[in-house]
């Protein structure tokens, strides 16, 4: 191992020694430490979706999208006001063409006057861009909260019963939201992987001169992955708003991804996926394993820890490994 | 003492000046008028004016700072210059561009390499090839995400010419590895695969020599003759090493502090005091 990565493996340790302490001091039956580590990964399978779409948008534009989070409430509020009137599938892919055609608004309207502009500029601009996408989707859609209703039982069920003590109980819903989110990612995978477009995509994504000199439209390109961006978000905000209802609040917990991405390094599409995971398991097992001794120590209030784990596990991560678990390291010639 | 010149003739076949008349050159295909071109202050090109024929080998040759490579971006539409034309034919057609974009150059037949290889370098060499078939994709993205009919059948013509490329240049056995894990040389050999997969009327090489042991240019002279003779493409090229470029040119530019100083046969610019000057410093 490279001297360099000792802080690295240590700051892995602690992690993993952390995640099976509560079992060696038998403070967590087996069961129970199992329940909250699988409640942490599905609260991940959110951010993972979120931060797939930072990723997806910051690797082929160099863009890093501010709106992510607004365009998943946005997506959340069109599929819950128009499943009013229709089936859900219908609101889905009404949906769908929304956010095909606001990527296509995006692109026309902000990035293509904005391009070869520093990144803070780019930046700037999609920090506007998230405030007119919150306002605007109140002003079509409506500020109250609103259900999305998936039709499956939130009925917990117990399972495993003759193989763990107990058993475990989990929420059919949540089952359901990490089936769909991994469909998502495969699929997301095969068509970067196996398509023309998706070569294209992956090659704007290397060397935009590159790709231009091969003829390879990059306007055309943007749109597409701001487009796959709004499906993604649609699938984050349908599963969300299914589990805590349709509100503004999706808006700011999506900010939740910028730790994600930063663990998960900024140009991976894996490292979103696992980075997520990491970051939802990670702060639910510190509010509930962490924050009661920490309470009888100091005798503290306790509670609050979900708040702010990912943020510091993120900085961490800053301090030892800046390029993030999957990223690219920088080797710049002097 | 063998130059690389004299060393790649042998290998790359090709007959001698005298035995192989000007049949194999064509009309004139493109045309560069008055180009002038400047950064901030910096005068880059100034009144630069040539043309292409069809089926030649042309070169801009020129000491560092020459303005070279700012000629080849005004070719390829990634700089815009401030005065003059470029003019393509294009289908029987004269098409003009004041401000050309990398992608009209692409869609008129002009692809190019780059100096610093600028691969994609998470791919492999084969998707890098096929992405050089960007243009020529017809079917639409839905047809590719279900792979249905048209898609399939696209795919597999385009994989066929990339497979020819391929063989062409040599490196059937690096077909599925990386790029980036590639030496140099290789490297070099795919950025002109992925050039030639687009099936260019103009191929514009940016140095395509440069950093290059006597070997790799022996090779990638042979290269670009064989596209020269068997594609029919027409070929620019930059280069400041001069033996190389005088021996694989028909006609050579020259180019100096932003201005052309000759132009013409290899000979004919070797001889010229100008260009002597240039290049060995001349007391003003």
């Amino acid at each position: 191992m490279r001297r360099s990565q000792v802080p690295f493996a240590v700051l892995c340790a602690i992690l993993g020694v952390g995640l099976v302490l509560p079992l060696l001091t038998g403070a967590s039956p087996f069961n129970f430490w199992l329940e909250v580590l699988l409640g942490g990964l599905m609260a991940g399978v959110l951010y993972s979706l979120i931060a797939l779409g930072f990723v997806l948008i910051f690797k082929a534009s160099g863009v890093f999208n501010f709106a992510q989070g607004a365009m998943v409430l946005f997506a959340a509020l069109a599929v819950a006001r128009m499943a009013e009137r229709m089936p859900l599938w219908a609101a889905i892919l009404l949906a769908v063409l929304i956010m095909v055609a606001l990527a296509y608004v995006i692109e026309r309207l902000v990035l293509r006057p904005l391009v070869n502009q520093e990144g803070v500029t780019l930046l700037m601009a999609t920090l506007g861009l998230t405030y007119f996408i919150d306002g605007f989707g109140q002003t079509v859609w409506g500020s109250d909260i609103y259900r999305i209703n998936l039709g499956i039982s939130r009925e917990p069920v117990m399972v495993m019963e003759g193989l763990i003590e107990g058993g475990i109980l989990i929420n059919r819903d949540d089952v359901a939201a990490a089936i769909v989110a991994m469909l998502l990612v495969a699929t997301l995978a095969l068509f970067f992987q196996k398509t023309a477009t998706g070569r294209a995509l992956r090659a704007v994504a290397d060397d935009h001169q590159a790709a231009q000199s091969i003829g390879i439209p990059l306007n055309r390109i943007w749109v597409i992955v701001w487009a796959v961006a709004g499906v993604v978000a649609i699938v984050a905000g349908v599963i969300w708003g299914a589990r805590l209802g349709v509100q503004f609040s999706i808006s700011l917990v999506a900010l939740k991804a910028l730790p994600v991405v930063i663990l998960g390094g900024f140009t991976s599409v894996p490292g979103a996926i696992i980075g997520g995971l990491i970051i939802g398991a990670g702060e639910k097992m510190a509010e509930v394993f962490l924050g009661p001794p920490l309470v009888k120590m100091f005798d503290l209030a306790g509670g609050g820890i979900e708040n702010w784990f990912a943020y510091m596990l993120a900085l961490l991560f800053l301090l030892v490994r800046p390029e993030g678990l999957f990223g690219e390291r920088h080797i710049d010639r002097v | 003492m063998a130059t690389p010149a004299e060393a790649v003739r042998a290998p790359a076949g090709r007959p001698e000046p005298a035995s192989a008349p000007q049949r194999r050159i064509g009309e004139v295909i493109m045309a560069v008028e008055g180009v002038s071109l400047a950064f901030g202050g910096v005068r880059a090109l100034a009144e630069v004016s040539f043309d292409v024929r069809e089926r030649e080998v042309r070169a801009i040759i020129g000491p560092n700072g020459a303005g070279k490579s700012s000629m080849l971006n005004v070719i390829n539409g990634v700089y815009h210059p401030d005065r003059g034309t470029i003019r393509i034919l294009h289908g029987g057609q004269w098409r003009e561009y004041h401000d050309m974009k990398p992608h009209d150059a692409a869609s008129m037949g002009v692809a190019r390499t780059f100096q610093n290889i600028a691969l994609f370098k998470g791919m492999t060499v084969l998707e890098n090839i096929m992405t050089g078939r960007a243009l020529r994709m017809r079917s639409s993205l839905l047809a590719q995400a279900l792979r249905i009919g048209p898609a399939e059948r696209e795919e597999i013509e385009h994989r066929e010419k990339v497979e020819r490329i391929i063989d062409f240049l040599e490196i059937q056995a690096h077909r599925k590895t990386p790029v980036g894990r590639l030496p140099y040389g290789l490297q070099k050999r795919v950025d002109l695969g992925r050039a030639l997969a687009a099936e260019p009327r103009i191929l514009l090489l940016d140095e395509p020599m440069a950093g290059m042991n006597l070997e790799e240019k022996q090779d990638m002279c042979r290269f670009i003759l064989d596209a020269n003779d068997q594609l029919g493409t027409t070929i620019v090229l930059i280069e400041h090493d001069m033996g190389v470029v005088m021996d694989i040119s028909d006609r050579v530019v020259v180019l100096d502090y932003g201005r052309k100083i000759a132009d013409g046969s290899p000979d004919e610019v070797r001889a010229n005091q100008a260009v002597i000057d240039a290049y060995l410093g001349a007391s003003h």
